[in-house]
């Protein structure tokens, strides 16, 4: 149970000399609580800190606490807004907590102190119905403009089969034809300057060079682009909305699917947080098991990404090499989870099942293997001229502008600011790894190759070093919450049994509390922030990630450049619609 | 009168083997790509796939012709009637062994640059004419990097011209009877052939269709045999370019008695029909600016000076 405690310091002292309410959570994140007419000038006194400030916005979202079962009597809200900070001086996250009260309330916006705060403070409009005074373009942004209702309240149903039956009547139909009509002014697009009329060009959400469905509207002088206007949403499945109604096990398959490149590696952000609220402590052997699955994805995800980047280019054939590479490394997935994209192959306090008889042969088979074709590769595309001048000094940013943005991951480390969370926050055991953290320093699209290339290179010797000393021991952890739970005792005494029985028929029980985790996934940093009210299933489950941010950024890196470099930066970016949409 | 009758049957068959060869170079190019990609490319259709060709035409022929409503629609019918014809045109001069020629112009080489110019046509005036934005952008980039490669295009070829001391193709051919030009035009061929691929919109010079970002640039609204008939002009294009190539800088037909002279003309050709599918395996596509640059910067004067001092050394040789 989340208490308030009493401890202060410089973080819980506004500006003004108030002492902030703090919480208690079990990630031991530090939180407090801000009310809503403060909280512009609480934020901008940590952005603004003479030492260590929290200058990044890593995430944004709310919270619907009006059904919430023993939530803090002192701080009761109907709704919260939950902003979290990151301080890389500190290496620190902090928790600033705004409760608000009311069925559709307000706060005011936080655009102006951070660029990436617009499209977070949209999707909290879109998702709970709050109001930010002062936003700029305060539209819905995932769900259709038509939508009735606001998806993560509680009263909004969770599943098709609750909504009635759908029927399109003619006004209905009218009125969704209504809302496809494209209107320059709605997107914030003039249709002319002073001396020129722009064409407007409607790239996707079909179209073979946006990776999947994603629509942006172009603002064009010629070929060169006034502004870009991305409209997001098309993949937008829910996920947050389904973990509310899932259990706590059987959550985690969507979660395979949310970068679904990435596979395990966003079954591991999601179940460290599990883990954080049971308390669950894996064993060594899990924890390198774990990341050398996650080392694997990596390495196929970034292989996608590098050969789509090449075709993006014009350059037809490494696509193909590099997914019959990615082939070898399903093939080695396969047979340690049977599964191959979406292997769902992790449970809570463990994996679902010990490495299969051989599996060193694969791996270290692969490992042997892989190198030839990464130089082959390097030969290939990157040191290729006409790759060269279409990437390099395109798509510039700075380390500032990356973080005002809330670029992780790659895009960041492009830029010269080495921040990597397997080293600054290691989890699952990243610290018993030796390997080095890829960094380039110009932040264009060659650049940002650069460290996808090279991070591969350490991916593997990561993977080596797992190989080497794989530990022994268990692969779930010896804990009643473990998923599916340890049938060992089972047969021996009643208690055990009925654990067991109710662990498998609903799942188990995580007791209530907050925590949020955060890894180095494929794209930036992944982060799955859970509240449990001590039931079945979660209470909410917010999944930050890495590709949201990123794609806000596009308008800004791609104006003044033309059609064509817009394509490399877009794949440089390296993105996933459904990272993006979720 | 039989001469007539002569010329009408050699123009038959020429347009019949020169169909056929490019209908089975989309064949070939799908299968050799797919050597070099590590995959297998059509293999069903009938031995090693080769019916695909014949499955594809049907296919083709068999679609709705669908015109867009948006369209224009006469200039939308004859733009792909424009490449086809226009290609086919340039083959009326090509020399393919002593006696094999359509018309052995005394301006050949004139004739043929001329009708090749002319291809552009059918890309401005299909992207126009589809009303289509991505259309619109692919026509205009396929218009400026016409123009920017047919004047060097041009200029290359003129060492050529001085060092035969003629325009007629023929001409040409048999002044390389001890010496292949290459040797000593050098500059002149890789030039041209540079132009000749802009000239065809292959990769890397594909920057009108460029698929990943125009979807498919000046053709993305058609569909059925009008597409068709892009798509086997752009392969009669690839024939073109390097009979040409061949003509010019590799001896024509001659080559050793052995074979006959119009096998070794095709022989050369495949040669480097096979090196227009390797750049499409091998090379990115520059941006459109990057390309003009290139043209204008590096090749134009490259192409200036190769004219200057193969006429300088020819003037001296006179002397």
């Amino acid at each position: 149970m989340d208490t308030v405690s009493g401890l202060t310091d410089d973080l819980t002292i506004t500006a003004e000399g108030e002492t902030l309410t703090q919480q208690h959570t079990v990630d031991e994140i530090r939180t407090v609580w801000v009310g809503p007419e403060n909280i512009v000038s609480t934020l901008l006194h940590y952005k603004t800190l003479s030492s260590k400030p929290f200058e990044f916005l890593f995430d944004l979202c709310g919270v619907d606490e009006r059904s919430r079962a023993g939530k803090l009597i002192s701080l009761t809200a109907d709704f919260t807004i939950v902003y979290t900070l990151l301080s890389f001086e500190r290496n620190q996250f902090l928790r600033i907590k705004v409760g608000l009260t009311g069925n559709y309330p307000s706060v005011p916006s936080i655009s102006g102190l951070w660029p990436n705060a617009n499209w977070y403070e949209r999707e909290i409009y879109d998702m709970f119905g709050i109001v930010f005074s002062g936003h700029p373009n305060l539209r819905r942004i995932l769900m259709p403009l038509t939508w009735e209702g606001h998806p993560l309240r509680k009263e909004h149903p969770a599943r098709a089969t609750e909504m009635g039956q759908f029927k399109l009547w003619d006004e209905k139909e009218d009125r969704e034809q209504e809302a496809l009509q494209f209107k320059p002014e709605d997107w914030g697009l003039k249709r002319k300057s002073d001396d020129a009329d722009f064409m407007f060009l409607n790239l996707g959400p079909q179209h073979p060079g946006t990776h999947g469905v994603l629509r942006i509207i172009l603002q064009l002088d010629g070929e060169d682009i006034v502004d870009a206007v991305p409209d997001i949403g098309f993949h937008h499945r829910g996920a947050e909305k389904m973990g509310e109604r899932q259990s706590w096990h059987t959550y985690i398959p969507y979660t395979d699917r949310i970068d679904y490149l990435g596979g395990v590696m966003n079954n591991l952000a999601y179940l460290l947080a599990v883990e954080k609220l049971a308390n669950i402590t894996v064993p060594d052997r899990v924890k390198t098991m774990r990341v050398m699955l996650c080392e694997f994805f990596r390495i196929a995800s970034h292989l996608v990404w590098y050969g789509t980047f090449a075709q993006d280019l014009g350059q037809l054939s490494p696509v193909f090499y590099m997914f019959t590479d990615r082939e070898k490394i399903f093939d080695v997935v396969e047979a340690i989870t049977g599964g191959r994209m979406h292997p769902n192959w992790f449970r809570i306090g463990g994996v679902s099942q010990d490495l299969p008889q051989g599996w060193d042969k694969l791996v270290s088979d692969f490992i042997a293997y892989f190198p030839k074709r990464l130089r082959e590769y390097h030969q290939m595309v990157m040191r290729n001229s006409i790759f060269k001048a279409r990437t390099v000094g395109i798509g510039i940013y700075t380390v500032q502008e990356a973080i005002d943005w809330g670029v992780t991951g790659p895009g960041l480390r492009a830029c010269g600011f080495g921040w990597d969370f397997r080293k600054k926050q290691p989890y699952s055991g990243y610290e018993n790894f030796d390997f080095d953290i890829p960094v380039a320093q110009n932040g264009d699209c060659y650049d940002r190759a650069v460290v996808r290339v090279e991070e591969m290179w350490q991916s593997l010797r990561i993977i080596e070093q797992c190989l080497k000393n794989m530990p022994a021991g268990d692969y779930k952890a010896d804990h009643p919450l473990t998923t599916p739970p340890i049938k060992k005792h089972t047969m021996e005494d009643i208690e055990t049994l009925i654990t067991h029985f109710l662990n498998v028929s609903w799942g188990p029980v995580i007791p209530a509390g907050e925590a949020m985790s955060c890894i180095e996934a494929t794209k930036g940093a992944n982060a799955y922030y859970l509240i449990s009210d001590g039931n079945t299933s979660p209470y909410r489950v917010r999944v930050r990630t890495p590709s949201f941010p990123h794609m806000q950024m596009l308008p800004y890196i791609s104006k003044g450049y033309t059609v064509a470099d817009l394509l490399s930066i877009l794949g440089s970016m390296d993105y996933v619609l459904a990272d993006i949409d979720r | 009168m039989s001469t007539t009758i002569y010329y009408i049957l050699m123009i038959a068959i020429l347009l019949f083997v020169l169909t056929t060869i490019a209908a089975w170079l989309i064949w070939l190019e799908r299968r050799v790509l797919a050597l070099w990609q590590d995959r297998y490319g059509p293999n069903r259709a009938g031995p090693f796939g080769l019916f695909i060709v014949v499955a594809d035409t049907i296919k083709l022929f068999f679609k709705e012709d669908w015109i867009p409503p948006f369209a224009d629609k006469f200039i939308f019918v004859i733009a792909p009637a424009i490449v086809a014809a226009a290609v086919l045109m340039s083959f009326v001069v090509v020399p393919f062994a002593p006696g094999i020629v359509v018309a052995d112009l005394n301006i050949g080489l004139l004739f043929f640059l001329a009708m090749s110019s002319l291809g552009v046509y059918s890309i401005v005036l299909g992207g126009w004419a589809s009303n289509n934005k991505y259309s619109l952008l692919g026509a205009l980039r396929g218009a400026s990097q016409m123009i920017s490669y047919e004047v060097f295009m041009g200029l290359s070829l003129m060492g050529v011209v001085m060092l035969s001391g003629s325009f007629r193709l023929t001409d040409i051919v048999l002044a390389q009877q001890d010496y292949w030009f290459i040797v000593t035009q050098p500059v002149g061929f890789v030039i041209f052939l540079i132009a000749g691929v802009a000239e065809t919109h292959r990769l890397p010079f594909d920057i009108p269709e460029a698929e990943s970002e125009l979807v498919a640039g000046f053709h993305s609204e058609y569909s059925g045999m009008k597409f068709g008939m892009f798509f086997i002009g752009e392969y009669l294009g690839v024939i073109l370019i390097s009979s040409m190539v061949v003509t010019l800088f590799f001896g024509g037909w001659l080559g050793p008695s052995f074979l006959p002279g119009v096998v070794w003309f095709f022989l050369k050709t495949f040669v480097f029909i096979l090196f227009f599918i390797l750049l499409r395996a091998s090379l990115p596509r520059p941006r459109y600016d990057q390309l003009m640059e290139y043209g204008w910067k590096v090749l134009l004067p490259l192409a200036l000076l190769n004219l200057l001092i193969t006429g300088a050394v020819v003037l001296v040789m006179k002397e």
